[in-house]
């Protein structure tokens, strides 16, 4: 892609220029891109737009682009180009290439934990006036907020996503409103001899920093303090941590817990071991097509709460579109990214990728709904929603929440959330080796 | 190559033999081949320097710095602290023990192996090229590609080996079952490596000799431990010191297998996750510097506890 970058120096010989041309030269036996990719400012044909998004195997981001090159007019095309499968791996690439100032990413995908990162990085531009206000209307407020970072938006909210308590209806007749309520209910299915567990996502990684995250935020509480520059945790992230604690040590608790992610889960599910899972919407469409006879009795209902007072404030994950502080066509890429998630793409990207949209009036949509039964639920879930920790430091942070967690059983939920609370201090300051 | 002036006297092999100033003679006579031989080694000298001496160097200057790669203008110099942080760190030292436990067992094996496998190579008189092209295949698969192999395999529901297991077992998720299996992945892969080393340093063994010893009666046993080996020990200290030295940088196999969960990461796993993952370059760097000062330790350990030949030096009897 860098060999892309050939461009006529304009007027000035400079040694910037000179050193440009040499540069050139030196990559000429490495250009292997074809002529037709090599768009930019070569006065002809429509400019190229990189778009660095996760990979997608449905078509739909693929189909988003294709519409929205066709619409541009002929002023842009976007090109979509796959990143790694795995959350690192996107960001490593992403990391890599904007601190070397890296001019072929236009716009990219990023991770709702990631916007603070690059903001404060200045790898991404910040939106403003027109293309602000596009992007705020419509959209949840929620993953609107993850795009932001002091008071600035850096992104747009793209795919948003949410965990919803699914359950056997043969087995639970009325689902259980709290942590304690699924508990005894997972005991006495257990007494009975039959399916009981409970599959969530107890592996050492990102999901179990979002468990902990959703417990925190459901007791009234945050893994930092509202500045975002020190650790919060206290009584709510006590009671959080004993709660993972109390599954680890039920008969719920899954024989492999500690191993766990959403996949497994999944198939735990499918398998007819559990009577609860805690997971993303696509493990509806996956037990319609895998497990006809359990699918009768595959029912959904908001996440639990820790307190019955108090609603359960699950995580949220997803998309959010940001540009490239090194884009040589921004204003282009502005525009790239609002028509990539534009309602029609959005649609698209929900039905035929799964991906909950983030526009708030695709909810009440005909199409999407027929797809998405539990779609009410899903927004509701989405508006209480909590987000992770918005800090630059987030992996630093996210790795030594899910390591001081890890394995679930061994948690003594005081000194546990003490050895957090000084590892978070560390991570924050850059200070400290990461695990 | 010409000798620096020798103590007993020994004529030189330029210069005016007798008279006063001979001395002086010789010594700008050998003057001027030093100078010719630095002039021959500068340009490797500093090819040298560009591509090791540099890195290392900055490695060390980013050790003593906070320095985050996402915020490039608040780095500052914290003397040794980074050093300090990562001594005092558990999870430095249990990617120590990790990498020395993996040294050590796989080293062991390969060395016993390889040595057979040696042997097997040195005495086969039948279809000698396709015995040692055959065993040579693991060490030319690219080690990531095998990875990933042994990986699916150890995978339940999906892999071969994984269908020996009693039902329900992950031995990837689990600390010990993964070492073992890193080691065997590691075994598996640089086994053909150290036998290599080893048959050249078997080719060394004159045959006369082993012949005089079984005239005077000595055992097959005898032969290998009374003659054999002494005679290989440098080869067999030098693919030894390869060996430890590779192992203890161990990367790609546990990245493949485990990617460093469960407790089975190396101290260059730990390395790459500060430096790629936390992005923070003093940490990191500090780590890469410890390892590097491991793997020097290592290194004159061998050199002058066991009288490993350097790579290049002559060897010596």
């Amino acid at each position: 892609m860098r060999g892309c970058g050939i461009r006529s120096a304009p007027g000035r010989k400079t040694r910037t220029a000179r050193w440009r041309r040499l540069r050139a030269l030196a990559a000429l036996p490495l250009l292997v891109c074809p002529l037709a990719a090599c768009g930019g400012s070569g006065g002809s044909g429509p400019v190229s737009v990189n778009w660095y998004n996760f990979p997608d195997d449905s078509g739909a981001l693929q189909k988003a682009a294709d519409r929205c090159s066709r619409s541009s007019g002929g002023r842009f095309r976007i090109v979509y180009h796959k990143l790694p499968r795995t959350a690192d791996g996107q960001r490593q690439q992403l990391v890599r290439r904007l601190a070397a100032h890296d001019d072929a990413i236009d716009v990219m995908g990023l991770d709702v934990t990631w916007a603070p990162e690059f903001a404060e990085a200045g790898w991404i531009r910040e939106w403003t006036g027109q293309a602000k206000r596009q992007a705020g209307k419509g959209t949840l407020a929620v993953p609107l907020r993850t795009a932001t970072w002091k008071g600035k938006l850096y992104a747009v909210p793209y795919n948003t996503n949410t965990q919803l308590l699914w359950y056997r209806k043969d087995l639970v007749p009325t689902p259980p409103r709290t942590w304690a309520e699924m508990l005894d209910m997972a005991r006495r299915l257990a007494r009975e001899g039959k399916p009981h567990r409970v599959e969530i996502q107890g592996a050492q990684y990102e999901g179990l920093t979002v468990w902990f995250n959703t417990l925190v935020a459901s007791a009234g509480g945050a893994i930092l303090d509202p500045s975002a520059t020190k650790p919060s945790l206290g009584a709510p992230a006590v009671r959080a941590a004993g709660v993972m604690r109390d599954l680890a040590h039920s008969p719920a608790a899954d024989p492999s817990l500690s191993n766990q992610m959403e996949d497994q889960n999944r198939l735990a599910m499918e398998s007819g071991t559990a009577a609860f899972e805690l997971n993303y919407p696509f493990v509806y469409p996956s037990m319609k097509a895998n497990k006809p006879r359990l699918f009768k009795s595959f029912g959904w209902a908001p996440y639990p709460r820790v307190d019955a007072d108090r609603p359960a404030r699950p995580t949220i994950g997803g998309i959010d579109l940001a540009i490239g502080a090194y884009s040589p066509h921004p204003a282009l890429a502005f525009e790239a990214a609002l028509c990539l998630r534009d309602r029609q793409n959005q649609l698209t990207a929900a039905t035929a990728g799964g991906l909950p949209p983030t526009l708030r009036a695709l909810y009440d949509d005909p199409a999407f709904v027929k797809q998405y039964p539990f779609a009410k639920d899903v927004l509701d879930a989405l508006q209480k929603a909590s987000v992770r920790p918005q800090t630059p430091a987030y992996q630093n942070v996210s790795i030594v929440v899910s390591h001081a967690l890890s394995p679930p059983s061994a948690i003594k939920p005081n000194s546990t959330v003490a050895t957090m609370k000084g590892q978070i201090d560390d991570a924050l300051q850059s200070k400290g080796v990461i695990p | 190559m010409s000798a620096p002036p020798r103590p007993d006297g020994a004529p030189p092999p330029a210069g005016p033999r007798t008279g006063p100033d001979s001395r002086a003679a010789l010594s700008a006579g050998a003057r001027q081949e030093r100078r010719l031989g630095w002039l021959l080694c500068a340009p490797a000298v500093i090819v040298m320097v560009a591509v090791t001496a540099y890195p290392v160097g900055y490695a060390v200057y980013l050790s003593l710095q906070r320095y985050d790669l996402r915020f490039p203008g608040r780095a500052e110099f914290v003397g040794l602290s980074n050093y300090g942080a990562v001594l005092s760190s558990s999870y430095w030292w249990d990617a120590l023990w990790v990498t020395v436990f993996i040294t050590v067992v796989s080293v062991t094996f390969e060395l016993v192996l390889g040595m057979t496998l040696a042997m097997v190579m040195h005495r086969t008189v039948l279809w000698r090229g396709v015995v040692r092209t055959s065993v040579l295949v693991p060490y030319g698969i690219v080690t990531v590609v095998a990875a990933f192999s042994w990986q699916y395999a150890w995978t339940p529901q999906l892999g071969y080996l994984a269908a020996l297991l009693p039902d329900g077992s992950a031995p990837l998720t689990e600390q010990w079952p993964a070492l073992w299996l890193i080691v065997l992945a590691e075994v598996w892969k640089t086994t053909p490596f150290m036998a290599l080393l080893l048959l050249a340093g078997l080719a060394l063994v004159p045959e006369e000799t082993l012949r005089a010893a079984m005239v005077d009666g000595a055992s097959p046993l005898q032969r290998f431990t009374k003659v054999i080996v002494p005679m290989m020990k440098p080869a067999i200290l030098v693919a030894l010191l390869f060996r430890t030295l590779d192992a203890f940088r161990i990367f790609d196999n546990i990245y493949v297998l485990t990617s460093g969960a469960h407790r089975t990461g190396s101290v260059s796993i730990l390395g790459y996750d500060n430096l790629f993952t936390a992005l923070n370059l003093g940490i990191g760097s500090t780590i890469s510097v410890l390892i590097f000062i491991c793997v020097a330790i290592i290194a004159f350990a061998f050199v002058k506890l066991f009288g490993a030949a350097a790579p290049g030096a002559e060897v010596k009897r």
